[in-house]
């Protein structure tokens, strides 16, 4: 591999960073849709090898997002075999690009390591991956590539997404999006799911990323390749799908009634309809300084200055 | 601040066409001035309301006569002349009248009844406004000149801006010193004999006064006791004239024969003193080594020569205090200039100028009270700075640590909203109940992985006709407005609106909004007049529906949406005016029905 300095990065050079949707119990449950894992797995393939073929300076890393750990399943720079269709010695299983071969290897490689880690059934319900942890690992991608110097492929995060979000990882997703949008970096977001997704939909929006949720499954290769195979910088020439915007109405954290006006707690910026003396999310108290200041005069009086 | 109560008494003659004036007592107070002459018998006494001026004039500072002429309100040039003893009694009663007449030109604006009073200035002043805003002259068109409000009614709610053109044509801006310095004044030579003339002005003495506190000390100390003005003033120029001469030398071998000429040879005491506590004031841990590298004045060819000659440093201790640095003085000019003229005494007399000037510097010493505790901080600062971390205990973060209990509630907070703008319906019953153990799942995933790698890709991935399908469903939302809005950030609805249809939202917003100004400040309604505006308000506010609607309807189907969205909030408003009209006039006739039955 020459060493990067030396390629001609122009502005039409992507790194892409896919993260792929690997919660077991969201596939077995999606199995009888139009989608099955395996059929996903050779469309997500066919899209990696065409954005590969779009350039050769293209590179394209791609993340599994587990119900229990997030993993690097493939890097194209690091890859050691041409992705081209007819290069195929190293398995002895169908015929395929080696790389493809590389990348279901990994794959299961992550899924046996994410089935250790699991400890208890999911129980009833799907549950959610882990997309705060493969959108971070993403973001470190990408700022370890900014630092290899001035120039670099452009990098785009794809979210290929069907679990339902998970509430408890709200923190950490909206700072993974919130630092995407710090380094410019947008996330598109695919969603295979039966639901629309919260989470995709506010990071595609703050980031300027495409969201989009393809109405025939069957048909995710002709919407990976129509809408998210573009290089950001082609993409100010074409119309692409947006979404029609986010309410950012929110609803209060007391009894969950949308409310246009509102109490924010100034410490953790918890939403109420109405005053509360403290904080039912980070236990801030309020209002003592002020009204209480007149009782305690024995105690922190503000000095005269 | 002069209140009403106030009065000035100055002497003065009161002067008739070119008659030399008669000589007299001047009293002026808020409303008034009157003049009594010291010979009742010698002419007139007067007495004069200062609403019936218009204008004053005065002349010069400086000039042959300190007069004061205050002109009748309408008549051209006719006016009352006095002439003062002095510039500074005469500028006293200027401001006074300044002052004075201020207050009238804005009573009549109140007592006026109708338009026919207004004056010509204030007529302009609204015609000046008009022109330069053409919103605002839009309005007025359309309100005025339409007859829904009056020009009186149109113009008090905007006071602030009449208001605010009045103060910027009447403050005057103090003048500055000088940003020449008082060194470029050169002394003239005749070429025949050895006489230097300097030329000092009292505009000159106040500026060395300020930039050199060591003279002004010795003037305020010398003068008159030890020695005349103009004494003093010759030593100066004696000294300056040995600085051009830029010789140290000489120079101090003159300072060794006069101590009073060696005050103005040596450095200025005062200010080195200042420069001193200047420094004590910097922190001590700057690191000056560290900016060495971006002097370049130590390099050969840099560096400013004075008057062509280079300034070359040499050791001779004795004599650096007789020379001068081009640095320091413009550096010194520089400070004065951009501090300002902070006393505002007339530049007549040298002395009293030099009192002004020394009080005004006692004032800010008392205020500076900073050097007391400086001593103290500067060694706090230095422990601070000087410490060494790793020696030091671990130190507590100095905030709280943000403790959130549940992140759920963030989640549900917002997560409803949107995904109701996505019109996901079946969002509730999204939960898929999945019964499978942890072992099935995986197993199925596992059985999926090894499918792929048995079986390869398949050679067709994608259906022609499924392709198709999708493109042809991507095109289609595209393609539609749904999908365009909210596609830039920046990019507001109203943006993609026929520029017309906008001018016209636009437009009917700000008078919508001018209206209702003036209907809901008609409240209560306790006269007729009052009644009558409403009235003609609320015929204005009916109007405009059906423009309303109207611009709903020339729009694009598509746009149709947005348009209503934006047209809703001025209907709502105007709802709400017209509801609280229909009550009010109910309220009204049944109170007025009461009283024609009693
Ligand atoms: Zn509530
Ligand atoms: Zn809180």
């Amino acid at each position: 591999m020459a060493p990067i300095a030396s390629k001609l990065y122009t502005d039409d050079v992507s790194l892409v960073v896919l993260l792929l949707d690997t919660n077991p119990y969201f596939w077995t449950s999606s199995s009888s849709s139009s989608l099955s894992f395996s059929h996903f797995i050779s469309h997500v393939l066919s899209f990696v090898n065409s954005i590969l073929l779009l350039n050769q300076l293209n590179q394209v890393v791609i993340i599994a997002t587990g119900h229990n750990t997030c993993g690097y399943i493939y890097d194209s720079s690091l890859s050691s075999v041409s992705s081209s269709i007819s290069a195929n010695e190293s398995s002895g299983d169908a015929k395929m690009p080696a790389f493809c071969s590389e990348v279901l290897k990994s794959l299961e490689d992550f899924v046996k390591n994410d089935e250790s880690l699991s400890s208890v059934d999911a129980g009833n319900g799907v549950g959610s991956s882990l997309l705060s942890g493969s959108l971070s690992m993403a973001l470190c991608y990408v700022q370890r590539v900014f630092r290899t110097g001035p120039l670099h492929p452009q990098p785009r995060i794809l979210c290929l997404h069907g679990s339902p979000d998970g509430p408890e990882q709200y923190v950490a997703v909206m700072n993974s999006i919130f630092s995407a949008q710090r380094s410019m970096v947008p996330v598109d977001s695919c969603v295979i799911g039966a639901q629309h997704s919260a989470f995709l939909q506010q990071a595609s929006y703050i980031t300027g990323g495409v969201y989009l949720k393809p109405q025939y499954l069957d048909g995710l290769f002709q919407y990976l390749s129509t809408v998210f195979a573009t290089d950001l910088h082609s993409r100010k020439f074409i119309q692409l799908p947006k979404p029609v915007g986010v309410d950012f109405r929110a609803s209060c954290f007391c009894h969950k009634n949308t409310i246009d006006m509102g109490y924010i707690c100034s410490v953790c910026l918890s939403i109420f309809c109405m005053p509360h003396k403290k904080c039912s999310t980070c236990g801030s108290e309020y209002g003592q300084a002020q009204s209480d200041a007149s009782t305690l005069s024995g105690q922190k009086r503000k000095e005269p200055s | 601040m002069n209140s009403g109560g106030e009065t000035v008494v100055k002497r003065a003659k009161y002067k008739i066409a070119k008659a030399p004036g008669n000589s007299g007592i001047l009293k002026m107070n808020a409303e008034e001035f009157a003049f009594s002459p010291n010979d009742p018998t010698s002419g007139p006494r007067l007495r004069v309301r200062f609403n019936t001026i218009g204008a004053h004039r005065v002349t010069k500072d400086g000039s042959k006569t300190a007069l004061l002429n205050l002109l009748k309100k309408g008549e051209g040039s006719e006016g009352y002349i006095f002439e003062f003893e002095n510039f500074s009694d005469r500028n006293i009663c200027r401001d006074f009248v300044t002052n004075a007449l201020e207050r009238y030109s804005e009573v009549p604006k109140k007592d006026a009844e109708g338009p026919a009073q207004l004056s010509t200035e204030e007529m302009e002043r609204r015609i000046k406004l008009l022109q330069e805003d053409s919103e605002l002259m839009k309005l007025h068109k359309q309100l005025v000149i339409g007859g829904i409000l009056t020009e009186d009614e149109f113009w008090a709610t905007r006071k602030k801006l009449l208001d605010g053109g009045r103060k910027r044509t009447s403050s005057t801006q103090r003048v500055g010193f000088k940003s020449a310095m008082i060194s470029d004044i050169k002394p003239l030579t005749d070429g025949r004999t050895n006489k230097v003339t300097f030329n000092l002005t009292p505009e000159i003495i106040h500026q060395i006064f300020a930039e050199k506190p060591a003279v002004h000390h010795a003037f305020l100390n010398y003068v008159p006791k030890k020695m005349s003005e103009k004494d003093f003033w010759t030593k100066y120029c004696r000294a300056e004239y040995l600085h051009s001469t830029k010789n140290a030398v000489a120079a101090a071998a003159e300072a060794a024969e006069d101590e009073d000429l060696a005050v103005f040879l040596k450095q200025d005491y005062i200010l080195a003193g200042e420069a001193r506590s200047k420094i004590r004031k910097v922190d001590p841990t700057l690191d000056m080594e560290a900016d060495q590298g971006d002097d370049y004045t130590h390099l050969p060819d840099h560096g400013n020569a004075r008057d062509g000659n280079k300034e070359i440093a040499e050791s001779q201790t004795h004599y650096d205090q007789y020379k001068r640095n081009l640095m320091q003085d413009l550096n010194r000019h520089a400070a004065v200039v951009l501090e300002g003229r902070t006393l505002d005494v007339v530049t007549g007399d040298t002395r009293t100028v030099a009192e002004a000037l020394a009080r005004t510097k006692q004032v800010e010493l008392a205020n500076d009270t900073s050097e007391k505790n400086n001593n103290q901080e500067r060694l706090n600062r230095v422990c601070r700075m000087t410490e060494i971390e790793d020696l030091q205990a671990t130190r507590e973060p100095p905030v709280a640590p943000l403790c959130i209990k549940d992140p759920r509630d963030y989640f549900y907070s917002q997560q409803a909203n949107a995904l109701k703008t996505l019109g996901d319906a079946a969002f509730g019953a999204g939960y898929v109940k999945c019964h499978v153990s942890k072992q099935e799942a995986y197993t199925c995933l596992r059985e999926s992985i090894s499918d792929i790698k048995s079986v390869g890709l398949q050679t067709s991935i994608i259906k022609a006709e499924v392709a198709f399908k999708v493109l042809n469903s991507l095109t289609h939302n595209i393609s539609s407005t749904k999908y365009n809005l909210g596609r830039n950030n920046q990019e507001t609805v109203l943006d993609r609106l026929p520029s017309r249809t906008r001018d016209d939202l636009l437009n009917h917003w700000t008078s919508i909004q001018e209206l209702l100004k003036h209907f809901w400040s008609s409240y209560p309604i306790n006269t007729d007049h009052l009644s009558i505006k409403v009235d003609r308000l609320k015929d204005a506010m009916a109007g405009i529906y059906p423009k309303l609607q109207e611009i709903k309807e020339s729009v694009q189907s598509d746009l149709r949406h947005q348009v209503s969205l934006l047209v809703q909030p001025m209907v709502q408003a105007l709802d709400a005016a017209f509801a609280h009209y229909d009550a009010n006039l109910q309220k009204r006739r049944a109170k007025s029905g009461k009283n024609g039955s009693i």
